[in-house]
């Protein structure tokens, strides 16, 4: 299949669309909850979550025996909310650091699921042939009920973080000051941490236990790189997170057995390279090139001050000197001189040279301005 | 001369594992004084500020912010974290930061207005600010970040101002400028509580002084109870000399 009719089937056929809609869904809605994870520096947080959910899905199962992905993931959400709130127990009430929590949670709930998977594989008239799908995930088996359910808890989640904007922003910059507002910060935190739950619980069955921090993470690492507003922030890791997942679905559609959860994890992974890459303002390309561009600057405006300098002991300000003068100061070259020619700073006159008015006028600035920072 | 008690602490002992890093402090501040708390590091002065606060629960005692509670009482108090408290890179500008001082009488879920960012602006105005208003935080010096913590508080229009190191790394211009802030304030009769290291300018900004460490050791007016003594009994033998130049 190619990417023509790639786009010709999103229109017409109803299992791709479904799948197309549900992962671009999954990708805003854990794009923009994992802007609150990423902010509060709780990247483990996703990771922890997803693993406690597994023995949740285990449990549904075992009572149940139901293969239905609603009430199996009723059971992840259980058990990821228990999870998740005794890590916050344990950091409260022991003095452990937090990632100690996350890892302990993490190790001992995946343990736990693991065992009953395999508990569960060896019941001879069982029929656990769905059970491993949510260890790597597997987008096609998303039906329309599941993206009703993701669309459902998308709205809600958008809807709160509109009602409690203030109330979140100022709780992942400033705790404590929070606190002292007036304001009930565990009551903003659970909150904010219920709709985490939800959201990675949710995508378990699309990309499953093990990538799924990778959906809440990179959208939200990769939009921070292009702008200094926390609003912008959370548009644009939906943004990212949402084409991720149209592109993953596009990609491994068109490319046969390549799963949908990995690929959708490494087109978000390639947003954020791109996004660390060539950031205007966080970028290391652009870093770079600023430094190279301040060195050369630098450099200029020491020749100039050297020949302000040299200027400066004649009463005619633009009176010529000779080049040769200019090799007494360590670091001239030719090119630094036919830069300040070129910028109209310097007239260059044979063997002579002299600065002009607005050299003159700029070397004054640069000269005070070092002196004043001499001081 | 009988003044208000602005804040009251009553046997109050704060512990975060086994060891009180408070030890049954006693304290009275009276309404309108300018307060320095000094102490070694660690000797609990951020940690009486937050328990005062209410951020951390105490293991025993109780405080009063004008007779009552501070859950009563907090839209009459402002704080101002230690610089170190947050993190700066965090995706917000200057005045978004100020006027989240307006976020406490505004109460849940209702978004600031005009009103509030007029405030804002004001109290950026008087810290000398203004012009940074929409830098990004990150993007300031951490003299300019600790003006920024002043303005959100002063935009909170309090009676009682807690501050935790304001002057920590700030340049000598800024001190200047905070301290006549500070001096400001006092003269509209707010009570200002400042924790304090720089021993030398105590006696010439405040009026009003606690030694802490763990316990109280003392505290009173600068010109009474400022002295080597004192010193000697918060900081051990050694900071006496240095105070003395
Ligand atoms: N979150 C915490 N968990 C455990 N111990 C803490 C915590 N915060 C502070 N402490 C300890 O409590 C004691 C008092 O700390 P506090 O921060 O109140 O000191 P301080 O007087 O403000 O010091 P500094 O001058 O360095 O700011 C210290 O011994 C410190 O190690
Ligand atoms: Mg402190």
């Amino acid at each position: 299949m190619d990417i023509a009719e790639y786009i010709r089937l999103v229109f017409s056929d109803y299992t791709l669309r479904t799948i197309t809609l549900g992962t671009a869904i999954l990708g805003a809605v854990t794009g923009m909850l994992g802007s609150f994870a990423v902010l509060r520096k709780q990247s483990l947080l996703g990771d922890a979550i997803s693993h406690a959910a597994l023995p949740g899905i285990a449990i549904a199962f075992l009572i149940t025996g139901a293969k239905d992905s609603n009430i199996l993931l009723l059971g992840a959400l259980v058990s990821g909310l228990i999870g998740t709130f005794w890590i916050r127990g344990i950091i409260s009430k022991t003095h452990l650091k937090s990632d100690t929590a996350l890892g302990l949670i993490l190790s001992l709930f995946f343990g736990f699921g693991m065992l009953l998977l395999t508990f569960i594989q060896k019941q001879p008239n069982a029929n656990q042939a769905g059970l491993d799908k949510y260890l790597f995930g597997q987008a096609a088996t998303l039906v329309e009920s599941d993206v009703w359910m993701m669309t459902i808890v998308t709205g809600a989640c958008l809807l709160v973080l509109l009602l409690f904007w203030k109330e979140f922003k100022i709780l992942l910059f400033d705790a404590d000051y929070t606190k002292t507002l007036g304001f009930n910060t565990k009551f903003i935190d659970i909150l904010i941490t219920t709709f985490i739950v939800l959201a990675t619980v949710l995508g378990l069955q699309t990309v499953g236990v093990v990538l799924m921090s990778a959906m809440l993470l990179a959208p939200a690492a990769a939009a921070r790189q292009w702008t200094n507003s926390l609003g912008m922030m959370v548009f644009l890791a939906a943004i990212f997170g949402a084409l991720s997942g149209v592109f993953g679905t596009a990609i491994s559609a068109t490319q046969n057995n390549l799963s949908t959860g990995p690929v959708i994890v490494i087109i978000a992974g390639i947003f954020v390279l791109f996004s660390f890459i060539f950031s205007p303002s966080r970028g290391l390309l652009f870093k770079q090139i600023r430094f190279i561009k301040n060195r050369r600057d630098l450099q200029l405006h020491k020749t100039l001050t050297f020949m302000f300098r040299i200027a400066e002991t004649h009463e005619n300000i633009s009176h010529p000197h000779t080049v040769k003068i200019l090799n007494n100061f360590q670091g001239f070259t030719k090119r630094t001189l036919q830069k300040l020619v070129r910028k109209n700073y310097v007239k260059l006159d044979g063997n002579m040279w002299s600065l002009t008015e607005e050299g003159f006028k700029t070397a004054t600035n640069l000269y005070n301005q070092q002196n004043s920072n001499d001081e | 001369m009988s003044k208000n008690i602005a804040v009251k602490v009553d046997d109050l002992t704060v512990a975060y594992n086994y060891k009180p890093v408070l030890w049954d402090i006693d304290l009275e501040i009276p309404e309108g004084v300018l307060m320095a708390i000094v102490g070694p590091n660690g000797a609990g002065k951020s940690t009486l500020i937050k328990s005062i606060l209410g951020i951390l629960k105490p293991i025993a005692g109780s405080v009063e912010i004008f007779g009552m509670s501070y859950a009563k009482q907090r839209h009459l108090v402002a704080y101002v974290p230690q610089k170190g408290s947050v993190d700066w890179d965090f995706p917000t500008t200057a005045l978004d930061v100020v006027m989240m001082g307006t976020y406490g009488s505004l109460g849940w879920i209702k978004r600031p207005g005009q009103k509030e960012k007029k405030e804002a602006l004001e109290a950026l105005e008087k810290v000398g600010m203004l012009a940074f208003k929409n830098r990004q935080i990150s993007q300031l010096s951490g003299g300019q970040q600790q003006r920024i913590f002043l303005a959100r508080a002063l935009v909170q229009n309090a009676s009682i101002y807690f501050m935790d190191e304001p002057f920590q790394g700030v340049d000598a211009t800024t001190e200047i400028a905070i301290i006549n802030i500070l001096k400001e304030l006092r003269k509209a009769g707010k009570t200002v509580i400042v924790v304090h290291h720089d021993l030398q300018t105590v006696p010439e900004y405040f009026d009003w002084v606690t030694f802490l460490n763990v316990k109280k050791i003392a505290t009173g007016p600068v010109k009474d109870i400022f002295n080597d003594d004192n010193l000697t009994k918060t900081y051990g033998i050694n900071y006496k000399v240095s105070i003395q130049e």
